[in-house]
């Protein structure tokens, strides 16, 4: 009844000099209601004790277990075995910094693409500690909230050709993340300024629509609507 | 926050070749619907083909008009190629990230993309010569000048493997221009793709059958008119009775 699964995985540790990508075969019983989370700690434990990996909340909230699962992006501990054939490829997810096996560094590219987008408020005076915070409407806090859901797991960069080709693309997260504090009242920043960052074809006219992004996005996030609107403010009124 | 202006550029470039793009998609079927009017016979392509040389206004036919909208249709062309160039993979190295991408990824937009840079690719060559003959010869335009050039003149080829080319890359340009802009995508974001994608393909099918069959048309007039080829038709009214 249960299945036998083949995992080929990607190993290589380019900390070491001895060390050469290639891809590893590991046979794994699949198990009721398996993840690819679950199946890669049988691995580990098992077969292969160096294999590395990330994980960190098992439930599609940290980001961390992001990856190339039979060629598409996803997330290791959202992804049930059932729903992919006996033949399983993993590879680490690309554009990121290789760390070793299936662990890639997508810390390092998030910080970097949030400090270069400034992905926080942005307030003319110093916040009053001692006044009553402003209110919000409950709706606008719920579009916020919508956006703000993203888990910077990566998924969308890799799923983008573009980003695939050009290294400083900073991908529909980033896009996102402009589109999350363009919204908020408390981020005083006008379109002129969010052009500054991203007006150029490292921004959002670097974008071909080609919506890999959405398609993959674990969250779903909606990068379409998103990168459209973003893309409508400012070619009018960004630019000049 | 930075403090250096930055530069229009982009977004003004962004919006041209979006602009460039509809416009020619929007005319390419325009230019349809009037070459199909063979279709219909010869009088009525040649009431079409006298109209856009002034005839029916000024009572005597100016080719050197049609010459006049081919160059502005040919200049709008190669501003949006220019612009396009942009987006072409620039280095063996990029093309090479694409494909791989786009062979794991297995999804359609992804590979659509690429489709949109080879028949853009294609369109260089193809549409350049047809675009000099009506530069240069507009006064055969004309249901047996066409006719002869398309059959005695060999141009079926080019006008057949042209036909799809533009359609192809038309109408996917439209597709991702309505998803770009986010125009037309009522609904949720899903939907919304697959209610144009099914409008995409349904509009090239359209487009590339009334193509076919105006081209056949041409085909046959051609064959019919081989012996003969070099004269002008002339309108079932004034030619001599019998
Ligand atoms: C030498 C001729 C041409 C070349 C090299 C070319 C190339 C391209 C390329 C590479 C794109 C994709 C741009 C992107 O991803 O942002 C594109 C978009 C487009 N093309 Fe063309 N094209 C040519 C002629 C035409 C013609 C004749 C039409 C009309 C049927 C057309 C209609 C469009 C449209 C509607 C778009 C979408 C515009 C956009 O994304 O902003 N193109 N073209
Ligand atoms: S937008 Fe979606 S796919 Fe991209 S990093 Fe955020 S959660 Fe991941
Ligand atoms: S829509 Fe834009 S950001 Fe999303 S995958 Fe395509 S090019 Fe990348
Ligand atoms: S382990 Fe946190 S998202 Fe998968």
């Amino acid at each position: 009844m249960n299945r036998t699964l083949t995992f080929n995985i990607f190993r290589h540790r380019p900390g070491d000099p001895n060390s050469k990508p290639h891809m590893a075969r590991y046979k794994v019983e699949e198990s009721y209601g398996m993840t690819l989370y679950m199946a890669l700690n049988v691995i580990a434990e098992e077969q292969a004790p160096d294999l590395a990996f990330d994980f960190v909340c098992r439930a599609g909230i940290c980001g961390s277990c992001s990856m190339i699962i039979n060629g598409r992006p996803g997330l290791a501990c959202r992804t049930l075995t059932k729903h992919l054939p006996d033949q399983i490829t993993l590879m680490p997810l690309p554009t990121f910094e290789l760390i070793a096996d299936l662990s890639v560094n997508t810390g390092k590219w998030m910080r970097a693409m949030s400090e270069r987008l400034e992905t926080w408020v942005h307030t003319q005076s110093d916040p009053e500690v001692n006044r009553m915070e402003s209110t919000m409407e409950p709706e606008l806090a719920e579009q916020i909230y919508e956006l703000d859901r993203c888990v910077e797991c990566g998924c969308c960069v890799a799923a983008c050709g573009t980003a695939r080709m050009r290294e400083d693309f900073v991908g529909a997260v980033g896009i996102n993340k402009i589109a999350r504090f363009r919204l908020d009242p408390r981020d005083q920043r006008s379109d002129a300024d969010f052009y500054t960052v991203i007006g150029d074809d490292d921004g959002i006219f670097g974008c071909m629509t080609l919506l890999g992004c959405q398609d993959v996005c674990p969250k779903e996030l909606p990068l379409q609507t998103q990168l459209a609107f973003i893309r409508r403010k400012m070619a009018t009124g960004g630019g000049r | 926050m930075k403090t250096t202006q930055p530069s229009p550029w982009p977004a003004r470039l962004d919006l041209a070749q979006s602009i460039s793009g509809l416009f020619l998609a929007l005319f390419m079927w325009v230019h349809m619907f009037f070459v199909s009017s063979i279709i219909l016979g010869k009088d009525a392509f040649w009431i079409v083909a006298r109209t856009f040389e002034g005839y029916f206004i000024l009572g005597y036919a100016i080719p050197a008009l049609v010459s006049m909208l081919v160059a502005l249709v040919s200049s709008i062309i190669i501003i949006h190629a220019i612009l396009a160039l942009r987006k072409f993979p620039a280095s063996a190295a990029q093309y090479g990230a694409f494909w791989s991408h786009m062979r794991s990824m297995r999804h359609d937009d992804t590979t659509l993309w690429l489709v949109q840079v080879i028949t853009g690719f294609a369109m260089f060559f193809l549409a350049s010569v047809h675009l000099y003959i009506m530069l240069s010869r507009p006064d055969l335009i004309d249901p047996y000048g066409s006719a002869d050039r398309v059959w005695t003149g060999n141009m079926w080829p080019l006008y057949l493997t042209l036909l799809f080319v533009v359609e192809v890359h038309g109408v996917v340009g439209l597709y991702r221009l309505a998803l770009k802009w986010g125009w037309f995508t009522y609904g949720s974001p899903k939907q919304a793709r697959e209610r144009l994608k099914s409008v995409k393909w349904g509009l090239t099918a359209l487009f590339v059958i009334l193509g076919l069959l105006a081209l056949g048309a041409y085909i046959k007039i051609g064959m019919e008119h081989a012996r003969e080829a070099g004269k002008l038709y002339t309108p079932s009214w004034l030619q001599e009775k019998p």
